[in-house]
């Protein structure tokens, strides 16, 4: 019983590895995306729609990608380069995604496929933890990375091109939304429904303040978080009367808790969030 | 794109740019909103007509705008408190659903009273309850010097919970066969409809009061100057000595309170109890609104109502088009994408290089 517990905990939980790491990267660089949510549901619709016009996983996999980057290169050229909004532009994107997505899958809904085995992704969200961990820590990319987005204007005194180690980081955060909804749609579900992120996005979103930016912890933070769900869902079996809706207010609460211990003290702020976080950067100043 | 074009920085901001901007914006979304009707092989002229035109063609329909026109104007003048001041509270979804919990209680609880006081009381304690909810992030952003934009959003989340466990749970109706709603108010705890027979009621009334109160608290007040300056400038606010937490503060609990007045509007007008989907995203749609609006409350006005026109249409757009009703959703994300591009325009002029 606790293998199959351990089983879906796993099993349930890859999703949020996936977008929070891809989200942990582009915050990384000064940039906060809120379009999570919307486009975890492009890239899963793209997935699902594509496996069944086309029928090859592959296909499936590569378009769904190519939502993520069009919809965060989007949202890219907007907070960099006509220097948007970024809370707002953010916003719109989830707003879009969640109307793009279930026009696109209108006609899909309740469509049978063959679901694809989650065991490979459930590997590949590890290793991408622990490539994430590595990048920052011991490449030179990495560094630069995390300097933009400590100091916009420091590394751009030092010759980096901010805006495009941003533009490149905001799409790699979308790609791995779209991975993240086509794993919910091909492998998770398998199956489209409107709005079936269901507030994942969110959680993802959750999970980089709650790991205080560093790619391991998002690993932990996910399994905390998907442990307690599922520890709702058992204990509700079980027949235990504890009302399920203050289990999955957990993660947001956590998330607060620790943003309050984190940001209470100066130095702590400043060793985790990155310093321009939301700023936007103008050349020329 | 940048080797064509170079941006160049205006002097000062442009005003009739500021002003035309969000009309672009609307207009980009109208032409961006056909080419996703032909790619789905809809005739764009139909469609656009159910979208935007028949909705509002009678009666019926211009009081459906308002109806929903007045919860969104009123939850964006609120927000406009925080914007002005650089405060990025984006949990009004929050707020209002725990004015609707705060005022939709008293409404349970005095479901028999004929008291003519129970409305009021219940508007007063819907505005109490988004207030109180508002100050949460903004306690936390003044003592531990937490991001408003995480925790205001966390809690929306949290107080959406915290509604659907009353409504399953303890306030769940004794005779309500199990559905996860509360019992009816009664007739003393409904907002009065302004004309019999269409469901426009009094929260209008309440909203244009507000909207008119916000302009003259920026226009004439030493205090709607403070939060412009500030927002404006924080160095110049810190050199004149205003009082910074004061100021987040009053923002995050007025635009609490106009949530929270908003969230009860709805209960206590269109539909009548609590249920879990008492809001269809109103407090994140109205950041749309603010932004759109310019932050005036004018502007909010005319903003509200094209933001409720795509509400309205999306509903006509599934009822007679099959498209799904989230095309709405479309609509408004497009909206506040082309605005926040061409705002660039207002501060900047584009150059062709030759």
């Amino acid at each position: 019983m606790i293998l199959g517990i351990i089983n879906i905990i796993l099993i349930g939980t890859t999703p949020l590895i996936f977008a929070a790491i891809g989200e942990l990267v582009v915050e990384k660089s000064g940039v906060l995306n809120l379009g999570l949510e919307g486009m975890m549901l492009v890239g899963a619709v793209s997935a699902f729609v594509t496996l069944v016009v086309t029928g090859s996983y592959l296909i499936a996999l590569i378009v769904s990608l190519i939502s993520g980057l069009l919809m965060s290169g989007f949202f890219a050229f907007l907070v960099l380069y006509l220097m948007a909004n970024q809370v707002a532009s953010g916003l719109a994107l989830t707003i879009f995604g969640i109307g793009i997505s279930s026009m696109i899958g209108k006609n899909y809904v309740g469509t049978p496929i063959e679901g694809l085995d989650p065991y490979l992704f459930i590997i590949l969200s590890f290793i991408v933890v622990v490539l994430t961990g590595y990048f920052f820590k011991k490449t030179k990319s990495g560094l630069i990375v995390k300097a933009v987005g400590e100091s916009h204007d420091s590394a751009h005194s030092l010759g980096f091109n901010v805006l495009k180690i941003r533009f490149l980081s905001i799409l790699f955060g979308g790609a791995m939304s779209a991975l993240a909804g086509f794993y919910i749609s091909i492998c998770y579900a398998p199956m489209w429904q409107e709005g079936m992120i269901a507030g994942r996005g969110w959680i993802a979103l959750a999970l980089v303040v709650f790991a205080t930016w560093k790619p391991e912890r998002i690993l932990l933070g996910a399994y905390i978080f998907g442990g307690v769900a599922i520890m709702q869902m058992n204990l509700q079996a079980f027949g235990v009367k504890f009302p399920g809706q203050f289990f999955n207010m957990m993660p947001y609460l956590v998330t607060i808790m620790v943003l309050v211990i984190i940001s209470g003290d100066k130095l702590r702020i400043k060793l985790s969030s990155p310093a321009c976080l939301t700023k936007p950067f103008k050349k020329n100043q | 794109m940048e080797k064509l074009i170079s941006i160049i920085p205006r002097g000062s901001s442009s005003q009739s740019m500021f002003i035309l901007a969000p009309i672009f914006a609307i207009f980009l979304t109208l032409l961006f909103g056909s080419l996703i009707f032909i790619l789905m092989d809809y005739d764009p002229i139909v469609a656009l007509k159910t979208f935007f035109i028949s909705p509002i063609s009678n009666f019926y329909g211009i009081s459906e705008l308002l109806v929903k026109a007045t919860p969104l104007a009123l939850i964006a003048v609120g927000l406009s408190f925080c914007f002005k001041n650089n405060i990025y509270n984006i949990g009004a979804e929050g707020q209002l659903t725990m004015g609707a919990i705060f005022g939709g209680g008293v409404g349970i609880y005095f479901y028999d009273s004929s008291s003519f006081l129970v409305l009021p009381m219940m508007i007063l304690a819907g505005a109490i309850g988004g207030a109180l909810w508002g100050m949460i992030p903004a306690l936390l952003k003044t003592k531990f010097n937490t991001n408003e934009i995480l925790t205001s959003l966390m809690l929306s989340y949290v107080a959406l919970l915290i509604l659907d466990y009353l409504v399953v749970g303890p306030w769940r109706d004794p005779d309500g066969f199990n559905f996860p709603k509360t019992r009816p108010f009664g007739e003393t705890g409904r907002m009065p409809v302004l004309f019999e027979g269409l469901r426009i009621h009094f929260g209008l009334i309440i909203t244009l009061i507000l909207l008119a109160v916000s302009w003259f608290v920026y226009s004439k007040t030493m205090f709607g100057y403070q939060l412009k300056v500030s927002g404006f400038s924080p160095r110049a606010a810190r050199f004149a000595g205003f009082n910074k937490n004061f100021l987040i503060f009053s923002a995050f609990a007025i635009c609490g309170a106009f949530a929270g007045i908003a969230g009860i509007g709805e209960v206590s007008g269109p539909i009548g109890l609590l249920y879990r989907d008492i809001s269809p995203n109103y407090g994140f749609t109205a950041i749309i609104v603010c932004f759109l609006g310019r932050l005036h409350p004018l502007g909010i006005m005319f903003a509200s109502l094209v933001i409720a026109l795509t509400y309205l249409g999306a509903e006509d757009a599934q009822l007679f088009l099959q498209i799904p009703a989230s095309v709405g959703f479309v609509f408004q994300g497009l909206v506040l994408f082309f605005l926040l591009g061409t705002d660039l325009l207002v501060n900047f002029k584009l150059k062709l290089k030759t």
